[in-house]
């Protein structure tokens, strides 16, 4: 209760102390220690445990781990969407400018839609079964926009033909089970772009969908990236994906992350054994799954009880070489090269090594 | 659309030849197979001290010699084209639909639903909008103020609402309200609507609100438990996201997709009630459909019994296809094209 008086005054901008603790944002987003916990009655469950990102307009970021190391959960904390009754959020997500975390309800409710929106992971059930896909946009675009509901429906009309629906001035009146697994992924879309958001979270946007979709999903979103300016998060297991579209990456752990880095970064010069294996787990057209190089062993951790000292270590091949530190004591995410972050404890130079004559030779 | 009716109607049409016929060979095959025979049937009819010759021709009036078969063939046919009474000296014509003549009273079966059934309708219809309304927003408050002290309260008389028989709370509020209070001093008097609207709407409020405290019961934990899922839908979480005020995501969005479902259990308990709200009708003594079919039952009735079961499962049928058409207006995935 007190943490949550706290908060509003330091989104009203009043303390001295506050104000000098939390630096104002320099970028359009910037996340500073989130952590998001959930208590359950088999525990704590820490899906976000401490991070920090920074995004600009008309960036890319695509944050990557496997499941359940706290995309989604992330990207709802953005949206404010967690339920303050089962959900314990700290830290600071800025938003243009705006403090989210300490925010009432109602605050965040008015940036939703217009400042920033999300394509949720699975669109047929993210779309209410009894309305038409038409008035689903209508809606989300009349939130913010005060206009008549035929002016509305033109938008809508338009908003479904720039995602690439044919004939959409008749589709507008179909609801969600009368589309595709890929029509209803580019409806979804066209709602969430319906107010030009500042921000889109894309949630493992073309995850189902077949190559040929998944690829015409991902021009689409870069096309309208580039029109409007827009930020997007993009989330996925599958670093194929983001190799493209992103300009940054963020690999997730057990809620924390192990890497940041640049797209050239992280695919030509990644430093986390974590990284290491998603990369060998890349599905590749020229490779069948089953020949993957560098499988990742064993399975994810435990968000209750995470393994202790570095969470990756019972999963790692290089525990060994740290003189137990890997098994004692966490890693901190750290700046080893500019605008490259990674928490391990291998010393800098055996990993370059490692990367070098182990591992990009097998990929 | 027109196709989708006509082929429900059919399957109630069939469904309705087959509830006839399981309620016929329960009330005409069975006794013969332990042993009654059709003396036994015929002395039924014509009461305990009668007199050999009558119970015959009773026997010989209702073809009760006749291979069941033959006689489920008479009474279907009753109801398609009516029947004719050989009473001696003349006969009784029965025009259909026919459903025969009370074993007791000798009264048509069919004027004597025709009789009763207002005063079940009256009971259920008044219950019926009570518990909807009552149960489907204590439920929505409950699910909303999820452990509050309203919800638990609630949900505590709902527990009691729903375990406490009809004759309990119906005897109980007779007792303090008609007895002790006087309020309704005399009781409840069933009052024709058309005769005396004020006098039948306040002589049915102790049936209505008892009646209604089961039904709104079960709708409140229903309406609860299903807003309670609904609210962790994913399109709940869109329709947040897109900005949506929480008052629309409630009134638009979760309690649209809550309804639908308790819609379909609105239309089935009223057509099963229709039938007879059994135990409400005992307890305030009105005369309705569920009087007249247990006092046919203790009396061995078997035409009136077999009445009325035919037009509680009319009811039945016409309101499962009542909802389904519905359904169809408010879920769009089972539109009928
Ligand atoms: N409301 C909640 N209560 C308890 N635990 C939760 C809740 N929401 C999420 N979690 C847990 O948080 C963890 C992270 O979930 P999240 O949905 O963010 O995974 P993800 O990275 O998006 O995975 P995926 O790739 O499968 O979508 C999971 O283990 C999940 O069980
Ligand atoms: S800290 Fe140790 S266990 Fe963790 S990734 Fe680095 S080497 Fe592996
Ligand atoms: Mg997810």
């Amino acid at each position: 209760m007190g943490d949550e008086k706290e908060r509003t005054e330091t989104l009203d901008g009043t303390p001295a102390a506050a104000e000098a603790a939390h630096r104002p944002p320099t970028a359009f987003l910037e996340v500073r220690d989130l952590r998001i916990h959930f208590p359950t009655d088999d525990g704590l469950v820490k899906s976000v445990d401490g991070l920090s990102f920074q995004l600009e307009r008309g960036r890319t970021l695509g944050i990557v781990g496997e499941s359940g190391s706290g995309k989604s959960v992330t990207s709802l904390g953005i949206l404010g969407l967690h339920n303050r009754r089962n959900a314990n959020v700290s830290g600071e997500i800025w938003l243009d400018g705006q403090e989210i975390v300490g925010s009432t309800p109602d605050q965040v409710r008015r940036l939703r839609g217009r400042n920033m929106a999300m394509i949720f992971q699975d669109p047929l059930s993210s779309m209410h079964p009894f309305y038409t896909v038409g008035n689903q946009i209508i809606e989300a675009y009349r939130i913010h926009n005060d206009v008549s509901k035929q002016v509305a429906r033109k938008h809508a009309i338009d908003m479904l033909g720039r995602v690439g629906i044919p004939q959409p001035d008749k589709r507008v009146d179909d609801y969600p089970h009368h589309f595709s697994g890929g029509m209803r992924q580019r409806a979804m879309i066209a709602m969430a772009l319906s107010c030009d958001p500042e921000l889109l979270i894309a949630d493992e946007p073309t995850t189902a969908l077949d190559v040929t979709v998944q690829a015409q999903i991902l021009d689409l979103l870069r096309d309208l990236q580039e029109e409007f300016n827009s930020a997007i998060i993009m989330i996925t297991h599958d670093l194929g994906v983001v190799a493209e579209l992103a300009d940054d990456i963020l690999v997730m752990y057990g809620g924390r992350s192990v890497e940041y880095a640049t797209v050239d970064d992280l695919f030509h010069r990644p430093l986390h054994p974590y990284t290491w294996g998603l990369l060998g787990s890349m599905p590749r057209l020229d490779r069948e799954r089953s020949e993957r190089l560098l499988p990742i062993k064993g399975t994810p951790p435990s968000l209750i009880n995470l393994p202790s000292g570095c969470a990756f270590n019972p999963r790692c091949a290089y525990a060994e070489l740290n003189d137990g530190r890997s098994e004692t004591e966490r890693p901190e995410l750290k700046e080893l090269e500019p605008g490259h972050s990674v928490a391990c404890h291998l010393p800098l130079a055996r990993r370059k090594e490692i990367w070098d004559n182990e591992i990009r030779p097998k990929l | 659309m027109i196709a989708f009716i006509v082929r429900r109607l059919v399957a109630a049409v069939l469904l309705l030849v087959i509830v006839s016929m399981v309620t016929f060979a329960i009330f005409f095959l069975v006794p013969r197979l332990v042993g009654s025979t059709p003396d036994d049937l015929a002395s039924r009819y014509v009461g305990r001290d009668a007199s050999p010759t009558s119970v015959q021709a009773a026997k010989k009036r209702l073809h009760l010699d006749d291979p069941v078969p033959l006689q489920y063939g008479r009474f279907v046919k009753g109801i398609v084209a009516g029947d004719e009474f050989d009473y001696g000296p003349q006969t009784v014509k029965c025009s259909a639909p026919c459903f025969g003549y009370s074993f007791r009273t000798s009264q048509n079966v069919l004027d004597l639903i025709k009789d009763r059934f207002p005063v079940t309708a009256s009971l259920v219809f008044g219950a019926s909008i009570l518990w909807l309304t009552g149960g489907v927003a204590v439920g929505v408050l409950s699910a909303l103020k999820r452990r509050s002290f309203f919800d638990r309260a609630a949900m505590s008389i709902a527990l009691a609402g729903v375990s406490l028989p009809i004759y309990f709370t119906g005897l109980v509020s007779l007792s303090l309200f008609a007895y002790t209070w006087k309020i309704w001093p005399d009781g409840v008097q069933y009052a024709n609507l058309l005769d005396n609207p004020v006098k039948w709407a306040y002589n049915l409020v102790l049936p209505w609100v008892t009646l209604a405290f089961l039904y709104a019961a079960m709708y409140a934990r229903l309406t609860r438990s299903g807003m309670l899922e609904t609210l962790n839908e994913d399109y709940i979480r869109t329709a947040r996201a897109k900005g949506l005020p929480e008052r629309t995501v409630i009134t638009k969005h979760a309690l649209r997709a809550t309804l639908t479902p308790i819609l379909t259990i609105f239309g089935l308990d009223i057509g099963l009630l229709l039938g007879g709200a059994v135990l409400t009708e005992s307890t305030f003594s009105l005369p309705g459909m569920g009087k007249m079919v247990v006092d046919a039952i203790t009396g061995n009735d078997l035409p009136v019994v077999l009445g009325v079961v035919m037009f509680t499962a009319l009811f039945v049928v016409l309101a499962n296809l009542i909802v389904d058409l519905l359904y169809g207006v408010v879920d769009p995935r089972v539109r009928h094209n």
